[in-house]
């Protein structure tokens, strides 16, 4: 089976002025199908371009970049798109919902701009089934501003799960929460994680990263560590503990 | 992606903010509807000018004593008497491309029909008269050309006279007093409303020339001719073998003025509608200004509205909008703002035109073919206008957009 990320010595390099900077300096890295992947390292550690390009969002300067065995590095604009369409779902920081959109509406989103084609029927009931996969199905007509930040993230990453995607990058998807929810969002991915979805995120929180099967480290624009998660932690047994964190946002 | 789906994007955008569609349509609104009202105006008063201008009769010049410039002194039509009744017969004689000719002097007086009196223009005409302005009769006949040469005293008078004096009587075979002579009346003539200088046309009493000038105004010369060229070929033709024959005859020197003025059908027609195109197309400019204005409103209000949502466009983009799509969706805003308020707009100036009409009686034509031309102009105004701002969107770069805040 071909990996999903397939990093083979990447540069991006910004011309700043008369000054070029070296963004991410010949970063290799492979992520197989069903890992689990966290990315940690201060601002400016080049891990955000590395994400951006990942997420197509970016084309490299240097070397290559295969997702899901394509060569994503020669693509144009619309073939982009087209690929962060089929292939990638997001999850950002600050949620980035349409406001004034309902739930459902919102997870609608990527399938509207499907090449597919899909009819406006299939296209709610797909949204309506991922609602449930992350446990909102009676908040579909509910707006952004009626929903707590941890319902919003998780209308968020229903969002992301729509089109089927070979990979969910979430960038500090528990940055915006509070520590029980944040617990309660890392349960959604691993549960995501475990019916064989793909995932890799950024996170600044070591405890965040715990969730995850494996922790990248980047620093001064290369990868510095690169290891196995060896005492995973597990939401669904957290959640269950006496004395658990309570969440401090209340369901509207 | 579908574009029923952008449309529906695009619509949900503007109905959330209504307070700011509806303003920003205000602008078109105003502008095509005054566009199509200003036109409105512009086409009655044309064809308002066209009608009168047909009141003439057909084919129809006329020769006025007196000329339009007389030592570099404006003098008006009719203001000296240089035309004398040889003159009018003959142009009749030795020019063959005229059908008709009638002589004419004219003066305001008093008349008088039994217990009631009126003010109104007494004209002496030739019996060519009628057939020459097609004025048909509602009642009795023209006088004959026995009359004319006999001076006999009978007369042909219009609608608002036959009013004014008979009432609803019929008043062919009564008679009516001018200084103090009687003329027997022979028929009663058509309404024909009003003339291009606005006076009453009907408020008329129309004697045998000769009549007029022996009996009532005792005068010599004439006021001017009204002369039927035999077709609408031979008119221009016509009118210059008049100016040669009478200047041969009043014995003017080349390079001297004529003193006395020949004016086709034609050039009357085109003077007046070219009066009335220039007013109608300063009118349109005006109004198309106001479009203008309503289309930058419409670019403003868009800028705007990209700026506001440039991080919606940032998400669109990241979950696989295309650039085009962006523009569509924004385009598609702008072109429904500019052509719902170019529907508004053209309803407004249709009702506007129809007040103006009946309260104001001002003559308007609202046509079909000015209704299509502001609406397709209304939608390019959004086409235009909305353009670059969804440009910008489409251009933006997805990861700068998701940062905005």
């Amino acid at each position: 089976m071909k990996p999903v990320i397939q990093l083979e010595n990447l540069e991006k390099t910004y011309q700043s002025g008369e000054v070029e900077v070296r963004a991410v300096r010949g970063v290799s890295l492979t992520v197989e199908a069903g890992e689990f992947v966290a990315v940690m390292g201060a601002s400016g550690s080049g891990k955000s371009t590395m994400m951006n390009t990942i997420g197509c969002l970016d084309r490299p300067t240097g070397g290559r970049y295969l997702l899901d065995g394509v060569d994503v590095s020669v693509l144009d604009r619309d073939r982009l798109a087209d690929i962060r369409n089929e292939k990638i779902g997001f999850v950002f920081q600050g949620f980035n919902l349409l406001s004034r959109t309902s739930a459902v509406e919102n997870v609608e989103l990527p399938m509207l701009y499907s090449r597919s084609g899909k009819s406006p029927a299939d296209i709610r009931a797909r949204a309506l089934a991922a609602l449930a996969t992350v446990g909102l199905a009676d908040r579909a007509g509910h707006f952004p501003n009626q929903l707590s930040g941890g319902q919003q993230q998780r209308v968020a990453i229903a969002r992301a799960l729509c089109n089927d995607p070979a990979l969910i990058l979430a960038d500090e998807p528990t940055g915006n929460l509070d520590t029980r929810t944040s617990v309660e969002i890392m349960g959604v991915f691993q549960k995501l994680n475990d019916s064989g979805i793909t995932i890799m995120m950024v996170t600044h929180e070591p405890d965040i990263a715990a969730f995850t099967k494996r922790n990248i480290v980047m620093r001064d624009v290369v990868i510095v560590t690169d290891k196995l998660v060896e005492h995973r932690h597990f939401a669904a047994a957290e959640l269950n503990q006496p004395g658990a964190p309570q969440s401090t946002v209340t369901a509207a | 992606m579908k574009h029923t789906a952008t449309i529906r994007i695009a619509l949900r955008a503007l109905r959330r903010n209504k307070l700011r569609t509806a303003l920003t349509m205000l602008g078109i609104i105003i502008g095509v509807g005054a566009v199509v009202a200003m036109v409105g105006i512009g086409a009655g008063a044309k064809a308002q000018v066209e009608a009168q201008i047909a009141t003439l009769g057909q084919n129809v010049i006329l020769v006025m004593s007196g000329t339009t410039t007389a030592s570099g002194i404006r003098t008006g039509w009719g203001s000296a008497g240089t035309l004398k009744v040889e003159d009018a017969d003959a142009i009749a004689r030795e020019i063959s491309g005229v059908a008709a000719v009638s002589p004419e002097v004219r003066s305001a007086m008093q008349v008088a029909a039994g217990n009631q009196n009126a003010m109104t223009q007494i004209l002496g005409e030739g019996a060519d008269y009628f057939t020459i302005r097609q004025w048909p009769f509602k009642s009795g006949g023209s006088f004959t050309e026995q009359d004319v040469r006999g001076a006999n005293k009978v007369c042909v008078i219009g609608q608002t006279t036959a009013r004014t004096l008979f009432g609803d009587a019929d008043p062919v075979g009564e008679i009516i007093r001018i200084k103090q002579v009687p003329f027997i009346i022979t028929g009663v003539l058509t309404p024909k409303g009003m003339s291009m200088m606005g006076s009453d046309q009907d408020d008329v009493v129309i004697l045998p020339y000769t009549s007029a000038m022996k009996r009532v105004m005792g005068q010599t010369m004439l006021r001017g001719m009204n002369i039927q060229a035999a077709s609408a070929d031979v008119l221009l033709q016509v009118q210059d073998q008049i100016t040669t024959l009478l200047r041969q005859r009043h014995r003017i020197q080349p390079g001297r003025d004529d003193d006395f003025t020949v004016r086709g059908q034609q050039d009357i027609a085109t003077m007046a509608t070219e009066q009335s195109k220039t007013m109608t197309i300063l009118l349109a400019a005006v109004a198309g200004v106001s479009l203008v204005v309503g289309g930058i409103g419409i670019m403003n209000i868009m800028l705007v509205s990209v700026t506001e949502r440039t991080r919606e466009i940032g998400i669109r983009m990241a979950v696989g909008a295309h650039g085009s799509d962006i523009l569509l969706q924004f385009l598609i805003e702008s072109i429904t703002l500019s052509s719902l308020g170019g529907l508004i707009g053209i309803l407004l100036g249709i009702l506007s035109s129809y007040l103006l009409s009946t309260i104001a009686h001002w003559p308007t034509m609202v046509s079909p073919a000015s209704i299509v031309v502001a609406f397709l102009f209304s939608a390019g105004v959004g086409i235009f206008f909305g353009y670059y701002p969804a440009q910008k969107a489409a251009a933006l770069d997805p990861i700068d957009a998701l940062r905005y805040e």
